[in-house]
C-alpha cells in the first residue's frame, strides 16, 4: 500500500516537469502553428545553465545568484535565447509549410547539441541540491523526498499562474484571441508578431524552468532534449494542442502510468523476458492511443479550423519526361557498370546511397502522392533493420528470409500505427509519426533481453561478397522505386492523390480516405523496411539510432531536398544528402552543428523548398 | 478618406480584381453591390491588407497603405467586419470587445464598452457570454462593436445582412445610420438592394472583378435597367 502511495506521489512530481515544458511546447503551437522542436534543446540549456550558474563557476557550496536564483535566471537567459531565435529565423518561416518549419527547428536541435556539448563536454554533470530542502518525508513508513514534494505543487502553481496570465490580462485574452483566428487579430490592430515573440518567451522559459528544476533529480547530460522532446509531443497531443489544461491533465496521466508501470513485475512470454517496468515510454503510447481514438484531438483540444486555410493544391505529378527517362536508364546502366571501376570503398559509398534512394522513395510516396507528411519514417526503416537482424540472431535465418522478416515487420508496424495516423492530418498527423517512432526506438532500446539494447545486434553478415551485395541493393532500389511509381499512375494512386487534394470531395465520390491512406501508409513503411533490411545486412549490425529522430530527419532531407511533387526529386535528394552527409562525418567533429546550419539555411533560402523554388522559377519564365 | 485606384488582385493564377477605383468622403456611406462572387469581399479584404494586392493604390487619410500590414492599417483609424463574422468563439463578449480595444483617435468617436451596449443592447445582458454560444445576429453585432472599440474613423463592413432575419436586418439598417450621424465613414459590401437603399448614399456596382457603375444610390434606385443587368438573381 505504502509503495502504491508513494509511486503516486512520483508520479504528480513528474507530471510536474513534464507539464512545465508540454504547455509551453503547446502555447507556442497554439499561437504560431510551429512546432517547435528545439523546445527541448531549451529544456536542456535550461538545465546546463542552471548548473553553470547554481554552482558558481566551480566554487564550493552554490554561486552568488544561490540555487533558486540561479535556475530562474538560467531561465530567463533561456528564454532571451527562443526570442533571438524566433526574431531571427522563425519569424521569417511562418508562411512555410509546416514541414519546413519542422525542418527548421530541428536544425537549432543539431545547432544546440553541439554547442552544449563544445561548452559542457560530453560527460554527465551532477546538479547540486536544493537548498532546505535536502531532507525526506516520512510517507507511511516509507521516505519521500522533500524536493519531489515542492515539484508536487510546482505543476498547479503554473498551472494556475499560466490560468490567471490567460484570463485576467489584455496580453493573455490576446493571445486567445490569435489562438483562434490570427487574421482578425491582425485586422483589429494587434501586432502578431510582437504577441509571437512574447509567446516564444513565456514558452521557451518555462521549458528551460522545468530544466533547471531537474537538477536535484537527475544528471545533465546531452540526451536531455530529444528524451523530453517526444513525451512532451505525446503530452501535448494527448492533452489538445494550444491547451494549457489539457497539457496538465495529460501530463499527469502519463507521468502516472509510468510511475506504476514501475510496479509491475517482469514476466515470460515463450521464453522472453518481458520487462514492463523499463518500457517507460509503452504507458505514453497506451494513452495516447486510448485518446486518440476517443478525441481525435486532444482531450481538450478542438479540431483546427479548416475553413480559414487556403486550400493548397499539390501540382499534378506528371509523366516523366523522356530527357528524365533517358537519365534514369544511363544511370542505372552506369551503376551496373561501376564495380569495374569503383574500389571497395566508392562501392560502399554507393552501396549506401541506393539503400536511402529506396527509404527517400518510400517517404516520398507517404508525403508526395500520400500528402502525409510522416516525422518517423525512422520507424519503418528500423523495424526493418530489426526484423532482418533478429530472424538473423534468433531464428538462425538465411539472408534471403531475413530480407523478408525486415519488409514484413516494418508493414505490420505501419498498419499498426497508420491505423492512427490516418485519422489525423497535418502536423498532427506528423507529431503523431514522430512519438510512435519515439515508441520503436525506444523498444530497441529498453527490450535488451530481445535487442541487445544500447549494444545492437551484431554479426548481421550478408551470406555474398561486397559486389554481390551492392547488386542485389541496386536490384532492390531500382525495382522498389519502379514499384512505387507504378503505384503512384494506378487507380490507386489516383485515389490517394484525390484524398490527399480534398479529402471531403474524394469521400464523396466514394473512396474510402483514410482506408487508402492506410494502405499507402503500408506500402511506405514496407518499402522502408526493405531499406532497412538491405542497410542491416550492409553494416552487419543494427542499433537503436536505426529507428532514431535524426534518421526521419535525414529521410525528411532528401525528400524535400529533392521535392516533394516529383518522383525523380527524392532520389536526387537522397544522392545528394548522403554524399554531403559522409563528407561532413568525414571532415568535422562538429558536424552537427554544420548540418544544423545548413538545414536553416536551407529553409531560409527556399522557405517553400527547393522544389517550389524551382516551381516558381519556371512559372516566371513561362509567362514572360 | 479613402481612395482606391486600378486595384489589381490575384489568387494564384486567377484574377479577381480588375482595375477596381473607388472613393468614399468623409461621413459618407459607400454600397458594393454587386453578386456572389463578384469581388465585393476581395475588394475590401484588399484595402485591408489580408489579401496583397498586385497592383493600384489604396489611400487612406492621403496616405497610401497598399502593402502595409493589416494591423498597421487598422491603426490608422481603418476597421473591418467580416462577412462570416469571425467571433471569437472561446472569449466572451467583454473580451471580444477587449481584443478590438485602441486607444482614442482625433475627429474619431470615442467607444467604450458601455457606449456600444446603448447602441447594442442585446450585447448588455451576455456580457460574459462566450461568442460561440451566440445567435448569428447577436454575432454580427458583436462584431461591428468589436471593430467600434478601436475608435475608427472608417469602417469597411462586409455584408452585414447576410443570414440574418428581416427584422434583425431593419435593426441593422437603423444602427448604421447611427453609426453616419456619428460622423463615421462606412464602405460596405451588399447583396441586398433594399438594404443599401434604406443605408447608403452612393453605390458602386461590381461585376466579375470589374466595376460596371457608380452612381448615386437615388440614381441607382430608378435606373432600372442597371438593376435588371447586374443585380437581379
Amino acid at each position: 500500500m505504502s509503495a502504491l502511495v508513494v509511486q503516486f506521489l512520483n508520479g504528480l512530481a513528474s507530471a510536474s516537469a513534464l507539464f512545465l515544458v508540454a504547455c509551453g511546447l503547446s502555447i507556442i503551437f497554439g499561437v504560431s502553428r510551429i512546432v517547435n522542436f528545439a523546445h527541448g534543446s531549451f529544456y536542456m540549456l535550461g538545465a546546463y545553465l542552471a548548473w553553470t550558474l547554481t554552482r558558481g563557476l566551480g566554487w564550493v557550496g552554490y554561486g552568488p545568484l544561490g540555487f533558486w536564483g540561479g535556475i530562474l535566471i538560467a531561465a530567463l537567459i533561456v528564454g532571451l535565447i527562443g526570442v533571438l531565435i524566433e526574431l531571427v529565423l522563425l519569424r521569417r518561416i511562418y508562411q512555410a509549410p509546416e514541414l519546413f518549419q519542422l525542418l527548421a527547428t530541428f536544425g537549432v536541435v543539431l545547432v544546440v547539441q553541439d554547442l552544449a556539448m563544445a561548452i559542457w563536454g560530453a560527460q554527465d554533470l551532477l546538479g547540486p541540491r536544493a537548498p532546505g530542502l535536502r531532507g525526506a518525508f516520512d510517507v507511511m513508513g516509507q521516505r519521500f523526498p522533500e524536493y519531489e514534494m515542492l515539484l508536487i505543487l510546482i505543476g498547479p502553481i503554473v498551472l494556475g499562474l499560466l490560468w490567471l496570465l490567460f484570463n485576467r490580462t489584455r496580453w493573455g485574452t490576446l493571445v486567445r484571441a490569435a489562438t483562434a483566428d490570427r487574421e482578425m487579430v491582425a485586422a483589429l490592430g494587434v501586432d502578431q508578431r510582437k504577441l509571437f515573440t512574447s509567446v516564444f518567451f513565456v514558452g521557451t522559459f518555462l521549458a528551460a524552468l522545468g530544466g533547471g528544476l531537474q537538477l536535484p533529480r537527475e544528471p545533465v547530460q546531452l540526451h536531455m532534449d530529444m528524451a523530453i522532446i517526444a513525451d512532451a509531443f505525446v503530452v501535448v497531443v494527448v492533452g489538445g494542442m494550444g491547451s494549457v489544461g489539457g497539457a496538465y491533465l495529460a501530463a499527469l496521466l502519463i507521468a502516472q502510468l509510468q510511475a506504476f508501470m514501475l510496479l509491475v513485475p517482469d514476466f515470460e512470454i515463450a521464453g522472453l523476458t518481458i520487462s514492463i517496468a523499463r518500457m517507460t515510454l509503452i504507458p505514453s503510447f497506451l494513452v495516447m492511443a486510448v485518446v486518440l481514438i476517443l478525441r481525435p484531438y486532444g482531450l481538450l483540444g478542438k479540431a483546427p479550423s479548416h475553413a480559414r486555410t487556403q486550400a493548397s493544391v499539390e501540382p499534378v505529378v506528371r509523366a516523366t519526361p523522356p530527357i528524365l527517362a533517358k537519365l534514369g536508364f544511363a544511370s542505372v546502366a552506369a551503376m551496373i557498370l561501376l564495380p569495374l571501376i569503383a574500389d571497395e570503398y566508392g562501392l560502399m559509398v554507393a552501396t549506401e546511397i541506393l539503400i536511402f534512394v529506396l527509404m527517400a522513395a518510400s517517404l516520398h510516396f507517404m508525403m508526395g502522392p500520400g500528402g502525409m507528411a510522416s516525422f518517423g519514417h525512422a520507424a519503418y526503416f528500423g523495424l526493418g533493420a530489426y526484423g532482418a537482424a533478429l530472424a538473423a540472431k534468433h531464428f538462425n535465418a538465411p539472408m534471403e528470409a531475413g530480407l523478408v522478416a525486415g519488409p514484413v515487420l516494418a508493414a505490420l508496424g505501419g498498419i499498426l500505427f497508420g491505423w492512427f495516423c490516418v485519422r489525423l492530418s497535418g502536423v498532427y498527423l506528423a507529431m503523431l509519426t514522430l512519438a510512435f517512432a519515439q515508441i520503436v526506438w525506444s523498444i530497441a532500446f529498453q527490450w535488451v533481453a530481445v535487442t541487445g539494447g544500447d549494444n545492437g545486434v551484431l554479426g548481421v553478415w550478408p551470406s555474398i561478397g561486397k559486389t554481390g551485395f551492392f547488386y542485389l541493393s541496386l536490384a532492390f532500389a531500382v525495382i522498389g522505386v519502379l514499384l512505387l511509381r507504378r503505384a503512384i499512375y494506378s487507380p490507386f494512386g489516383y485515389a490517394l492523390r484525390g484524398a490527399r487534394d480534398s479529402a471531403l470531395r474524394a469521400d464523396a465520390i466514394g473512396i474510402d480516405v483514410k482506408r487508402v491512406q492506410w494502405a499507402a501508409f503500408a506500402i511506405a513503411a514496407s518499402f522502408a523496411g526493405s531499406a532497412g533490411a538491405l542497410f542491416a545486412y550492409f553494416k552487419g549490425s543494427v542499433f537503436p539510432t536505426y529507428a532514431a529522430i535524426p534518421k526521419s530527419v535525414d529521410a525528411l532531407m532528401m525528400v524535400l531536398l529533392g521535392g516533394v511533387q516529383t518522383i525523380s526529386g527524392p532520389l536526387v535528394g537522397a544522392i545528394v544528402y548522403m554524399g554531403l552527409h559522409e563528407q561532413l562525418v568525414r571532415v568535422t567533429e562538429l558536424w552537427r552543428l554544420v548540418l544544423g546550419i545548413a538545414i536553416i539555411a536551407l529553409v531560409l533560402a527556399f522557405p517553400q523548398g527547393i522544389a517550389g523554388f524551382a516551381a516558381k522559377r519556371f512559372a516566371k519564365e513561362d509567362g514572360a | 478618406m479613402l481612395r482606391v485606384d486600378g486595384l489589381h488582385t490575384y489568387y494564384g493564377r486567377a484574377h479577381i480584381l480588375a482595375d477596381v477605383s473607388l472613393d468614399a468622403a468623409k461621413g459618407e456611406i459607400v454600397v458594393l453591390l454587386g453578386r456572389n462572387g463578384a469581388g465585393k469581399s476581395t475588394t475590401l479584404k484588399s484595402i485591408m491588407g489580408l489579401v496583397p494586392a498586385a497592383q493600384g493604390s489604396i489611400r487612406f487619410l492621403d496616405r497610401e497603405i497598399a502593402g502595409l500590414p493589416s494591423h498597421e492599417i487598422a491603426r490608422m483609424g481603418l476597421g473591418y467586419v467580416p462577412e462570416d463574422r469571425r467571433v471569437f468563439a472561446e472569449l466572451t463578449v467583454m473580451e471580444n470587445l477587449d481584443v478590438g480595444r485602441q486607444g482614442p483617435r482625433d475627429a474619431a468617436p470615442a467607444w467604450t464598452p458601455e457606449k456600444l451596449f446603448e447602441i447594442f443592447p442585446n450585447l448588455a445582458e451576455m456580457r460574459n457570454r462566450p461568442g460561440g454560444r451566440m445567435s448569428g445576429g447577436e454575432q454580427q453585432m458583436l462584431t461591428i462593436a468589436r471593430t467600434l472599440m478601436g475608435n475608427p474613423r472608417a469602417i469597411l463592413l462586409d455584408e452585414p445582412s447576410e443570414g440574418l432575419a428581416p427584422v434583425i436586418v431593419e435593426q441593422m439598417a437603423r444602427t448604421i445610420q447611427a453609426l453616419k450621424a456619428q460622423g463615421l465613414t462606412i464602405v460596405l459590401s451588399e447583396q441586398n438592394l433594399h438594404f443599401a437603399l434604406l443605408v447608403a448614399d452612393r453605390a458602386y456596382i461590381i461585376e466579375k472583378g470589374r466595376i460596371r457603375y457608380s452612381g448615386t444610390m437615388a440614381a441607382l434606385a430608378a435606373d432600372e435597367a442597371i438593376r435588371l443587368q447586374y443585380l437581379s438573381v
